[in-house]
């Protein structure tokens, strides 16, 4: 029933078709660019900025004074690091995996004994080679250091550096912006194009017109997703190229990516099918596809991680399908989190199942 | 009722693969070319077009490269017409191919009409043009609230339904009552247009009523002989002006049948 050569037809036509309408090539290219390029440059700024450091003071004391609290608050004096204490007693290597975190220093038991003693004693700094923070940190826990031993009576250097390499990665806004706003492409794109092909061909009676084709609805609906599936994977290239180059954004890329870039267009050129389907006119058929669509564009963590919101907006978020595309993009491309993904991937492809079979059945070639 | 030896209720997915359908006010994707929805349609359907032999039949070689949103309402109809030949059908429905057009472009899609209807094409158009209807059609239906109120050819459907010739003389109502009393004619008169009208029953009788006009020594202005067209049987037919009408689409269907 479903032909393969009047799929490729109808794809062949549309895309050639939606390439030289500059308008819709604009939105669905170069808007999700332009956003990033926003966002990143209002949130990462000129500099990095400060950067969160892990420290644990395994420092004993001696005499009532502690060297390595002095040397900690020192640090955290400094403009590029923000200390965050670690309990003694925690693993330092998993405290740091299980926050995310790439960059810490731990300050040795003996710290005030030997600093005081003349002993050398090593901070050990935790760092990913592959993050720019590391350098940050190296330098300045270094440039304080050189300090202490400075401050000492004789000025020689008992404060040295050793270094451990973790491969947790501290995840910053950018990283975090490039999952959102593909989803926010995912999203906007094949919704707002549907909605308004699907009103307006009705309109028009050009649905009509292929009606007394061979072509089927299913067929057509099948050769739409396939072209919003290309325009999302080219988006997802761009976006990405942009936030690696242009902000040096850490992101995993992986083969789990594809079920979201495949099921998210899919999802939601079905729901537009459906929401221009369902409308009288394309005036209200805009009207709802807004009410559909902005809810979603804002609170299913697109702009900002929904961890960020409060509890019963990240309730809402997780009715919001849309949801699904971003925090399965997220887990894979920055924090590898697989297992969460593969939940994600089944969320999402019963919902698009469900929207799919839903606009198939309920659109009509023609209104009778 | 069948069409092509199929029910159209049960089998339209198959009859639309044997039909050619151009819609009222035809549309297309406005990015798309003649030539490229032409190999569209080709796809769609399965079948091996020459795409240069079908742009030549519609006279639109000239456009067949420029986006559908550049075409003139004429080559926007004439693009329809091309499509609607993709699958080589044998029975084409024309939905008011004309409609909106200037002049010329109308006589330009009737020129792709008549080249089909020459190549052994049997088509149905519909339209609310009567002269179009003339100038094309073996076959005219006439159709009143969905029902056919007359049907033939053009000459038929005047005799049948028509008033017969008449002879009509601009003049005043004293001429008229003169002719009445000077000739066995039947004469009306329309104060308002000033006009005498004497119905002929013989060609020789339009003879006697000038003679007797010019014995009369009034003044008497244009004249002419005349028959009702198929707009005045139209208009006689058809109940109630097509605005005033509510629920029922009023169609006249001119059908062309190929004399085989």
């Amino acid at each position: 029933m479903v032909s393969g050569r009047r799929i490729y037809a109808d794809f062949k036509v549309f895309s050639v078709g939606y390439l030289r309408n500059k308008f819709g090539l604009f939105f669905g290219l170069i808007f999700p660019v332009i956003l990033i390029l926003i966002f990143g440059a209002i949130f990462s700024g000129g500099g990095t900025g400060t950067v969160n450091v892990y420290a644990q003071n395994q420092d004993e004391g001696v005499f009532g004074q502690n060297i390595g609290d002095q040397f900690l608050a020192a640090l955290n004096e400094s403009t590029t690091i923000k200390v965050i204490t670690v309990n003694a007693s925690e693993n330092f290597a998993d405290y740091l995996a299980a926050h995310s975190a790439s960059d810490g220093i731990i300050v040795p038991q003996s710290f005030s004994a030997d600093y005081l003693s003349g002993q050398q004693v090593n901070v050990t700094i935790y760092g990913n080679p592959a993050s720019s923070t590391s350098g940050i940190v190296g330098g300045t826990v270094g440039g304080y250091a050189n300090y202490f031993n400075l401050q000492r009576f004789n000025g020689s250097m008992v404060i040295g550096l050793s270094s451990a390499t973790v491969s947790t990665q501290q995840t910053t806004y950018v990283d975090f912006l490039i999952p959102g706003l593909i989803g926010f492409s995912i999203l906007t794109s094949p919704m707002f194009s549907l909605v308004n092909i699907s009103s307006e061909y009705k309109k028009t009676k050009l649905f009509k017109q292929l009606s007394l084709t061979p072509l089927t609805k299913m067929e057509w609906l099948i050769s739409k997703v396939m072209w919003y599936i290309v325009l999302t994977i080219a988006g997802f290239l761009l976006m990405v190229g942009v936030g690696i180059f242009g902000f040096g954004a850490h992101v995993t890329l992986s083969p789990w990516l594809i079920p979201f870039l495949a099921l998210g267009p899919m999802l939601f050129a079905a729901l537009g099918m459906l929401v221009g389907t369902v409308t009288k006119s394309p005036e209200t058929a805009g009207v709802i596809g807004n009410i559909v669509t902005f809810p979603m564009m804002f609170l299913a963590g697109t702009f900002f991680p929904i961890t960020s919101m409060p509890q019963y907006l990240q309730t809402v978020a997780h009715v919001l399908p849309l949801f699904y595309v971003t925090e399965g993009l997220n887990n894979v491309m920055v924090y590898g989190n697989i297992s969460g993904a593969i939940i994600d991937i089944a969320v999402l492809g019963i919902i698009t199942l469900v929207i799919f079979v839903l606009a198939v059945k309920l659109f009509k070639w023609r209104e009778d | 009722m069948k069409i092509l030896g199929l029910d159209p209720w049960k089998n339209g997915y198959e009859l639309h693969k044997k039909i050619g359908v151009i819609p009222q006010e035809f549309t297309f994707f406005e990015k798309t070319s003649p030539r490229e929805a032409i190999n569209y349609y080709a796809n769609l359907f399965g079948v091996k077009v020459d795409v240069n032999e079908i742009l030549r039949e519609v006279l639109l070689e000239d456009m067949a490269k420029q986006n559908f949103e550049n075409l003139s309402g004429g080559q926007k109809q004439k693009m329809g017409l091309a499509l609607s030949l993709v699958n080589a059908p044998e029975l084409l429905f024309l939905d008011e191919p004309t409609t909106g057009l200037d002049p010329n472009a109308r006589r330009a899609i009737w020129e792709v009409i008549r080249g089909l209807k020459a190549k052994g094409k049997t088509i149905i158009l519909t339209t609310h043009y009567l002269d179009e209807a003339q100038q094309l059609s073996d076959r005219v239906a006439i159709m009143d609230h969905g029902r056919i109120v007359a049907m033939g050819t053009t000459e038929e459907i005047i005799q049948k339904h028509g008033s017969g010739e008449r002879l009509e003389i601009h003049g005043n109502k004293k001429l008229a009552e003169y002719i009445k009393a000077n000739t066995e004619l039947q004469v009306k008169y329309d104060e308002a247009k000033m006009e005498i009208t004497i119905p002929l029953e013989k060609k020789i009788d339009a003879l006697a009523a000038l003679a007797a006009a010019e014995q009369s020594g009034l003044d008497w202005g244009e004249i002419q002989t005349r028959q009702d067209s198929l707009d005045d049987v139209f208009v006689k037919l058809v109940s109630e002006p097509i605005e005033k009408q509510e629920n029922t689409e009023v169609i006249e269907k001119t059908s062309k049948k190929k004399r085989r």
